[in-house]
């Protein structure tokens, strides 16, 4: 009987070896500025027992989602942008139901575009509308590279659209005003945290709550100062699994438990700490002083949703380009 | 050379100028390396190398280097025996052709490869049906770094072996030599130090090359970052010492290369 | 490709025939044709839009411009240093002429981030210059340090070797003559090394205007003002423009086959300036 036994196990364990050469990393493509984000997620998620490796490539959301189109065989995508993932679903990469396959139209966590300024707010600003001012400078990234850069343009329009009554003229003023107060579109979010730090560039950084939380922790509050404007645009950070690579490698379960994982009380405390906003009531609670309460609008609510986004604003010739004149 | 026993003021002048222009634009950047690398100390120093994505970009760098080394040696030597030993037509376009890679802009180099062989390239989706992926791994990263350093060994042989001639070779033939040994006993050792001279220079372009290899690396740590790459992002990511750090690595390899180079110099001048 | 009869009966015609042109074909040839492939389908007029837009025009003017500086300025220190390493002897000669190599050595991303170091406004060169009200991170003199530190040896290396050839007599007779050391100079040496010096001034050139990693540290990269061609192309890539990226890419290939062969017009040159003066 017990030799049956162990022969039975060897057996198991025989047919378990396959099992044992898979694959035991995944490659997480995110954005630009989440790498602090990620390499503590991945940290905490190695913590909690998970034994595979969780590999890391960061740049402006939509030249990774070219650079999957054009073959980086990342597992997972950690976006900031509907738009970005949508791309992968058009190239055949994600399924088309990848919003409801995780929670809050999986997005783990949320954002939104905020303002930075240098010590004592020397420009005076505190709303969208001071950034078309004359003679300040304004840094976000290219909205054609940067779903940071795009959230900016949006949220700045939204604003606009309630501003101007959504008079289209005045708001498309308003916003030429703005994109030519732009001295330099980085292609990512940290590139233009970069230059407005390190190269001292503009006056404001426009870029995601959770990275002017995170500069003006590093630097010191004497230097930098946030500013939350008086409306933005929720900012979802959306997940998928991209179908095509994880089906190559036989890697789907490892990539969903560890897009499982942001979802955990674990995964939304890092996140929380790493300055993002949560919906896990009992973290979001514990954290609710680092965050100001401020009125948020949805793509949806502002715009109709994603889909007539990408058709209005973003299309080649779209809103966006006239008043981006990029060329 | 003269040595004039007595210096004119102007040979002073220009001797100190030189001197301190030199010690401003070439002595001072090397120093400025190993002053950063080392600022907060030599534990810090250390761990900063050990740290994984940077000791891993390392290893990738010599990789490249190692297999693109030898590879750009022996089609060297092959085009410099080609282009040397006998006329044809064609020949001309030949040397041109070969040293392209080198004169263009490196960002160039990658973009041709994308577009070649990325999913939207013209043999991307071919090479996507049979599951082969070039761009953003390893390979594509040795691809770019062969076509970056495609003139360097055989732009130093091809006017030695201009100049050396064919006598030696014929008179081995006639004695009864074959090919292999021909050129195993005859050409190689007229040649090695060439070789060797090409080797070092296509070794400090591959273990720097930045801009071709950052359009096509995708630029995974520790997976696909080369040193220049993580130096790259280590400096986005205000770790300015841990930067300077992995770049005393590379510089370490170029101070190497720059004794090395003399030294072959002087070697090949006797 | 048709083979003549050589003169010479040596073997490996075939063997080296054929991993030249394989090599070459997959290296070099198929990626150049599918960059031109990419441009010839895009048609003329979409062509010349994106060449001739305000942005390109700027980014060419910056870098032509930049690189052009940077190639005077390597003249006038390739000539000098070419000059004292082999004219001179003196302590350290050895030592300074192993340097001049070192910015061939140095992978260009590491001299932009040394550079960006020097001259940033705590840096050791910066705070001095930045108090004498000279900016150069993030101007375009930033962008002429990069391109002049990292092609500083080609005039050197061209120069040197011409240069140990210039006779001797000839410079002597000249002396003799009553010239001047300045003189001599002037209008026996400086003419027989001009192709050699010209040729190296191409070469800094050329590699200035592809040169990337070291100028995008210091450089601004803003629009207009401080922005490569090579970092126009890199931000198209990027913006999924490939469109504007290959023709921004074809724009600098045709500039480095004309510096190629102005180059190589210039060795010739040179080849016939020492056998016609020996």
């Amino acid at each position: 009987m017990n030799k049956l036994f162990a022969a039975a196990a060897a057996a198991i364990v025989l047919t378990a070896t396959p099992a044992l050469a898979q694959p035991t990393d995944i490659l997480n493509a995110s954005y630009d500025i989440a790498r602090e984000l990620f390499a503590a997620e991945n940290a905490a998620y190695a913590a909690s027992g998970a034994s595979i490796t969780v590999n890391q490539s960061h740049a402006g959301s939509s030249a990774q989602a070219r650079a999957i189109l054009e073959g980086l065989a990342a597992d997972v995508v950690t976006f900031n942008q509907v738009v970005d993932i949508e791309r992968l679903v058009d190239g055949g990469f994600v399924s088309e139901d990848w919003a409801s396959e995780f929670p809050n139209n999986a997005s783990p966590f949320y954002s939104l575009p905020a303002f930075l300024v240098r010590a004592g707010n020397p420009k005076g600003i505190s709303d969208w509308g001071d950034l078309a001012a004359e003679g300040v400078q304004v840094i976000f990234p290219n909205p054609k590279t940067s779903g940071n850069g795009r959230y900016t343009y949006l949220a700045a329009r939204a604003w606009a659209n309630e501003e101007y009554a959504n008079d289209e003229a005045k708001v498309e003023e308003f916003l030429t005003k703005l994109f030519n107060n732009v001295p330099v579109f980085e292609t990512g979010g940290r590139a233009a945290t970069t230059a407005f730090t390190e190269r001292q560039l503009g006056d404001v950084l426009v870029t995601f709550e959770a990275e002017v939380l995170a500069v003006r922790e590093q630097f010191g509050a004497d230097q930098y100062e946030a500013v939350i404007p008086s409306v933005s645009l929720l900012s979802e950070f959306p997940v998928a699994i991209v179908d095509k690579v994880v089906d190559n490698r036989g890697t789907r379960e490892i990539a969903k438990a560890y897009l499982d994982f942001l979802y955990t009380p674990e995964g939304q405390e890092v996140a929380a700490a790493n300055f993002h906003r949560v919906n896990d009531e009992a973290v979001a609670a514990a954290h609710a002083a680092e965050f100001p309460e401020v009125r948020l609008v949805t793509a949806e609510d502002a715009f109709g949703g994603w889909d007539k986004i990408s058709e209005e604003h973003f299309a080649d010739g779209g809103l966006l380009d006239k008043v981006f004149l990029n060329q | 050379m003269q040595s004039n026993p007595a210096r004119s003021p102007a040979e002073y002048a220009l001797i100190s100028l030189a001197f301190i222009l030199s010690a401003l634009f070439l002595l001072v950047p090397l120093a400025v390396i190993f002053a950063f690398a080392l600022r907060e100390g030599v534990g810090q120093y250390i761990a900063n190398i050990l740290e994984p994505a940077t000791l891993h970009a390392i290893g990738l760098t010599v990789l490249t280097a190692i297999i693109v080394v030898p590879i750009n040696i022996v089609v060297g030597v092959c085009l410099a025996w080609l282009v040397t030993r006998f006329q044809f037509r064609g020949r001309e376009l030949l040397i041109t052709m070969i040293e392209i890679p080198a004169a263009v802009s490196p960002i160039v180099a990658g973009v041709v490869y994308l577009f070649l062989y990325g999913g939207q390239g013209l043999l991307g989706p071919a090479l996507q049906a049979m599951n082969i992926q070039l761009m953003f791994t390893v390979t594509a990263i040795i691809l770019v770094s062969l076509f970056v350093t495609a003139p360097f060994v055989a732009r130093e042989l091809i006017p030695l072996m201009q100049q050396q001639g064919t006598e030696d070779e014929e008179a081995a033939l006639s004695l009864g030599a074959n090919g292999w040994q021909m050129f195993w006993f005859v050409t190689l050792p007229n040649i090695r130090w060439a070789i060797l001279y090409g080797a070092v220079l296509t070794n400090a372009r591959v273990m720097g090359e930045f801009g071709a290899v950052s359009v096509v690396s995708g630029s995974i740590r520790g997976q696909t970052n080369t040193l220049p790459l993580q130096i790259t992002q280590l400096f986005n990511d205000f770790n300015v010492t841990g930067a300077f750090a992995a770049s005393s690595t590379l510089a370490f390899i170029a101070v190497l290369t720059i004794v090395l180079k003399a030294a072959l110099e002087r070697h090949g001048r006797q | 490709m048709a083979r003549k009869r050589s003169k010479h009966l040596l073997p490996g015609f075939g063997l080296t025939l054929g991993v030249s042109m394989l090599y070459l074909t997959i290296i070099i040839a198929l990626p150049l044709a599918a960059m031109l492939l990419k441009v010839g389908g895009m048609g003329w007029e979409e062509f010349w839009r994106i060449v001739s837009s305000n942005r390109s025009l700027a980014a060419y003017r910056i870098t032509f411009g930049s690189a052009l500086v940077a190639s005077v300025l390597n003249g006038l220190f390739g000539l000098l240093l070419a000059w004292v390493l082999t004219r001179y002897s003196f302590p350290g000669r050895r030592f300074l002429d192993a340097l001049v190599d070192l910015p061939f050595a140095l992978p260009t991303a590491v001299a932009g981030l040394i550079l960006v170091t020097l001259f940033s406004n705590t840096g050791w060169y910066g705070q001095f210059l930045e108090g004498n009200g000279i900016k150069v991170n993030y101007t375009q003199a930033g962008i002429i340090i990069a391109m002049t530190f990292t092609s500083i040896p080609f005039v050197v290396r061209a120069v040197q070797p011409v240069l140990e050839e210039v006779q001797v007599e000839l410079e002597e007779a000249a002396k003799t003559l009553g010239a001047t050391d300045w003189q001599t100079f002037a209008r026996v040496i400086f003419p027989t090394i001009l192709p050699a010096f010209m040729a190296g001034c191409v070469l800094s050139f050329a590699r200035s205007l592809g040169e990337f990693g070291a100028v995008v540290f210091i450089a601004g990269n803003l629009p207009g003002l401080t922005e490569i061609v090579s970092l126009l192309i890199f931000i198209r890539l990027e913006e999924y423009n490939y469109e504007g990226a290959a023709a921004l890419a074809f724009v600098l290939l045709l500039a480095a086959f004309a510096t190629l062969m102005l180059t190589n017009a210039l060795q010739a040159w040179q080849n016939r300036y020492v056998l016609r003066s020996r």
